[in-house]
């Protein structure tokens, strides 16, 4: 049964939220601007806690169990970290406060930018992009800016390999940019041939997901980045998967020029049900007078008596502003949170046990379904989600199958280069028993698979709504309430 | 600290995936590279985490003890406790983005309401759910309008009384496409024009006009005006809005906006130093096509139940790749569910009776400083809850004085129009008492004396 609507709930004359009446001499209202109708529901306060409170119900979350998600990091959420966001002292800053005012905001945004860099080796952080996509056009934006500083104009392609993120040609596009993919070897490493083969003076950079989509590092990562280096190209690090190279390695040592990091996967900020995110940038050395800003920074330096008094820098030559005032900062809060309670050894102790979970259930599923490239892996690993004597059986149904068995299904059909991909990344935050469930559970599947199909072809059974018709909802097109003012 | 392992059960691990320590998982790795030594603090355990950053948070002076009459953006309104006791339920807030719907509907039929809230608010035909925040809303509105006329219409007009963080985003996200002229905001524009002088800007090359209402100084305009010339030029009306001002305010679809951006914050979101807010972004049915972002739409299963599913998904960046043209993935989930239940709280009437206490205080307050010597209003026309005042004196000035009794004095507007100088923008929202504006008319008088 489907919950109502909140306008289908709605009772005329009824009140959720009492404000006074006005202290002050009520003024003429402007009534040439007056609108006749608001049409709004009418509710009182427990009719909308209830059915939010029943929404909520209909949801799987890392609340209610494993979330094996791959691409999208869902480590638990520490409860610490959301009440640190809601501290007065943060909640309640208005962002255009003098900065004598909130020393307290700008010394935390200052430190998250210092340890930034110290975990990834870059020497600038900005933490205005608001998630990992802007981060992305903001890294391209600032590769054009640089090309453009030096008059260098005919750099017009970024390569990208089609193991990248989905969002990486899209960056490339919107910002300009003709995109040119290269293709993935054998071992799931960029084809250094086909790489070296479009390498040229019109290159203005490459995007490299490292570790790719597959999960893997890629073995040449050094070679790679020297090439476009040579060619006067600048390396992008899609940072999504920062989590796998906490305290393993530093992209910035290995020559990325420009990087994003999703708050919201590497330093469990929560993912909201798609957002927010934040998505800081950091750059070499090279690239800071291009970062958006302003950024806090020192503006008078302390001594042994005075802390320092923290400010904001706009960047010589930025690229200008991606959003107002100065990112998403109560997820800058909980990532802060995060990183302090983990110090340096902690940073390492997240990537060893998110690649040994990742390996573990490799190691366990392996021989029930198909590895595209079976290798030591990293964070994640993808399987293919097909069987030769189960053929009417896809991925979809895998995935849907899954969730009778209360587990979150993994990304599925993505990435594109593995056929009815499955794309699988536990998190160092899930237990071995979790993990070993989850692999009882994909290897009972592959069994029904074969013996009775139908159940996975008819999953999920035990949800609020089977399968949805998802041909209808674009041909249809509802994407509002039936709202009885306006019928 | 979150990491659940046992040394048992981390050996046994390592035995069945065949090596013998981690660091033999990390092979690929460069040598010379791996294992970093970072030059972090040591970690803190969540007793000495929390005192660490209760004192940050203790080191800013926050909107609860200061009195508040800032805004420019942001806005300091009440928020019932229903919001964010509903924003904390796990099932919320630890979701991912619904791609499977099955297992999803809680956020999708949230987002759905959202998008209907939006709409109806707006006065327009559908709303997506949710940009970023108001000034991406608006650079995706210009995105949107680029592409409408396939890239052949090379102007962009932005009003001077646009939010300027706003411009300067629409600014950043259309550099990249060359050719293209953004005009009408120049510093030799007078920042005080009425939306008839942005007409004979206007022309056949121009792909959209954007307009603020209220506008950055809190100023309303009836833009039906505007509209007509726009659409005989063939070009997008865009608004962007203040949503508490729809309360009572006429809806922009009334007078023929094409598409509605807006910064949500005012709904139920708290300040929290500028994020994470909220981008509305509402069109009419033309452009849904064309829209970033997500949408969510109503669907039915096998059995005929009603359930929601995110549709039209054929434009992203993940089908269509490098012909998409926006990257945005997510939107701002948790954020959109805040303004939904904020709304739903308020309703009609709460809606209307925030926006008409926003309005009474701050024409009290407009009033009374205009009486005070060395003050006056500055911008002459209708407002909603914000003015501008001509002070005697720099605004940092006067703001220093009103900060030293507990006030946060107004925006500054010679830092993004340097020939305002001089120009206060206050804000009044419910949040204001009448003891408390009649202080701050009070230390207004006693500064010009001084």
């Amino acid at each position: 049964m489907s919950d109502p609507t909140i306008f289908e709930m709605s009772s005329p004359g009824r009140i959720g939220a009492r404000f006074p009446e006005p202290d002050v001499p009520l003024a003429e209202l402007p009534q040439e601007f007056l609108r006749e109708n608001l049409p709004m529901p009418e509710l009182s306060e427990i009719d909308v806690i209830r059915h939010f409170t029943n929404l909520s119900r209909k949801n799987y979350a890392i609340d209610v169990g494993f979330y094996p998600l791959g691409s999208c990091t869902m480590k638990y959420n520490p409860r610490v970290n959301e009440e640190m966001a809601r501290l007065p002292g943060f909640a309640h800053t208005h962002p255009l406060q003098p900065i004598e005012t909130v020393q307290g905001n700008l010394a935390m945004m200052y430190e998250l930018q210092e340890w930034l860099k110290e975990i990834s080796g870059f020497k600038a952080v900005t933490l205005q992009p608001a998630a990992g996509a802007q981060g992305e056009f903001t890294g391209v934006m600032i590769i054009r800016a640089y090309h453009r500083s030096r008059g260098d104009l005919q750099r017009t392609k970024i390569i990208i390999p089609d193991s990248a993120h989905g969002t990486n040609p899209a960056t490339s596009a919107m910002s300009g940019f003709e995109v040119v993919p290269v293709p993935t070897d054998a071992d799931g490493n960029v084809d250094m041939a086909a790489l070296r083969a479009v390498c040229d003076e019109h290159v203005a950079g490459l995007m490299l997901t490292n570790p790719n989509t597959l999960g893997l590092f890629d073995c040449n990562v050094k070679e790679v980045v020297d090439l476009i280096h040579n060619c006067g190209g600048l390396v992008y690090g899609d940072g999504a998967n920062l989590n796998a190279l906490l305290g393993i390695v530093r992209p910035g040592d290995l020559g990325f020029d420009v990087m994003h990091y999703n708050l919201h996967k590497t330093f469990s900020t929560p993912h909201g049900g798609g957002g927010p995110g934040s998505g800081p940038v950091g750059v070499t050395e090279a690239l800071a007078e291009f970062l958006p800003g302003p950024i806090a920074g020192i503006v008078e330096e302390g001594d042994e008596e005075m802390a320092p008094l923290y400010g904001w820098v706009m960047p010589a030559k930025s690229i200008g502003r991606v959003k107002s005032f100065f990112g998403q900062f109560g997820m800058m809060v909980r990532a802060y949170t995060y990183i302090s309670m983990y110090g340096p050894d902690g940073m390492r102790s997240i990537a060893e046990h998110a690649v040994l979970n990742a390996n573990y259930l490799l190691a366990r599923l392996r021989d029930t379904y198909k590895v595209a490239y079976d290798r030591v892996c990293m964070h994640e690993f993808v399987l293919e989600g097909h069987f030769a004597d189960a053929p009417e059986i896809h991925a979809l149904d895998i995935a849907k199958r899954l969730i009778d068995y209360n587990i979150h299904p993994p990304t599925n059909y993505f990435p594109l280069i593995v056929k009815e991909a499955l794309m699988i990344e536990p998190t160092e935050t899930e237990s071995k028993q979790v993990l070993d469930q989850f692999a009882e559970v994909m290897v009972k599947i592959a069994e029904e698979a074969r013996t009775s199909p139908e159940l996975l072809k008819s999953a999920p059974h035990n949800t609020p709504v089977g399968r949805l018709d998802e041909v209808k909802a674009a041909r249809d097109l509802v994407l509002c309430c039936w709202v009885p003012d306006k019928a | 600290m979150y990491i659940p392992h046992t040394d048992a059960e981390r050996e046994a691990m390592l035995r069945t995936i065949g090596v013998k320590s981690l660091d033999e998982l990390f092979q690929d790795v460069p040598a010379e590279f791996r294992f970093p030594k970072l030059d972090l603090p040591p970690a803190l355990t969540e007793m000495e985490a929390v005192a660490q950053l209760q004192e940050l948070a203790g080191a800013n002076e926050n909107t609860r003890d200061l009195v508040c009459f800032l805004g420019a953006g942001a806005y300091n309104h009440f928020i019932p406790a229903a919001v964010d006791s509903l924003l904390r339920r796990g099932e919320f807030f630890t979701a991912y983005t619904p791609y499977q719907p099955e297992v999803a509907q809680g956020t999708l039929q949230a987002i759905f309401e959202y998008q209907s809230l939006v709409a109806n608010l707006t006065g327009m035909d559908v709303s997506n759910a949710s940009h970023y925040d108001g000034a991406t809303a608006a650079a995706e509105a210009a995105v949107l309008a680029y592409h409408h006329f396939r890239g052949k219409r090379g102007k962009i007009v932005l009003s001077p009384s646009l939010n300027p963080m706003f411009r300067a985003t629409v600014r950043t996200y259309m550099d990249g496409y060359e050719g293209l002229v953004l005009t009408g905001d120049e510093a030799s524009v007078d920042p005080f024009l009425t939306p008839e002088d942005l007409i004979p800007m206007v022309d056949q090359n121009t792909s959209m006009v954007a307009v603020q209402y209220p506008d950055f100084f809190g100023r309303v305009f009836d833009y039906t005006a505007l509209a007509k010339a726009v659409h005989e030029a063939g070009a997008l009306l865009v608004v962007a809005v203040n949503p508490t001002a729809l309360g009572m305010l006429k809806a922009p679809g009334e007078f023929g906006a094409d598409i509605v951006v807006g910064e949500g914050q005012p709904l139920g979101i708290p300040m929290s130093f500028g994020g994470p807010y909220l981008g509305l972004f509402a069109t009419k049915n033309d452009f849904i096509r064309k829209i970033a972002g997500r949408l969510v739409g109503e669907t039915v299963d096998a059995q005929g139940r009603r359930g929601y599913v995110l549709t039209l998904t054929a434009r992203e960046q993940h089908i269509r790749r490098e012909k998409a043209t926006s990257n945005i993935c997510t939107n701002q989930g948790l954020i959109a569910l805040a303004s939904a239940v904020y709304m739903s709280l308020l309703g009609k009437h709460g809606l209307r009776k925030v926006a008409e206490l926003c309005y009474h205080k701050a024409h009290y307050a407009a009033s009374r400083i205009n009486q005070i010597e060395g003050y006056s209003l500055c911008a002459n026309a209708p407002f909603f809850h914000e003015f501008v005042v001509c002070c005697p004196k720099p605004v940092s000035e006067i703001n220093a004085h009103l900060l030293d009794h507990g006030i946060l004095g107004g925006y500054d507007l010679s830092k993004d129009y340097p020939e305002l100088s001089n120009h206060m923008l206050l804000a009044v929202t419910e949040m204001n008492s009448k003891e408390e504006i009649d202080m701050l008319c009070d230390v207004l008088a006693e500064v010009n004396h001084e």
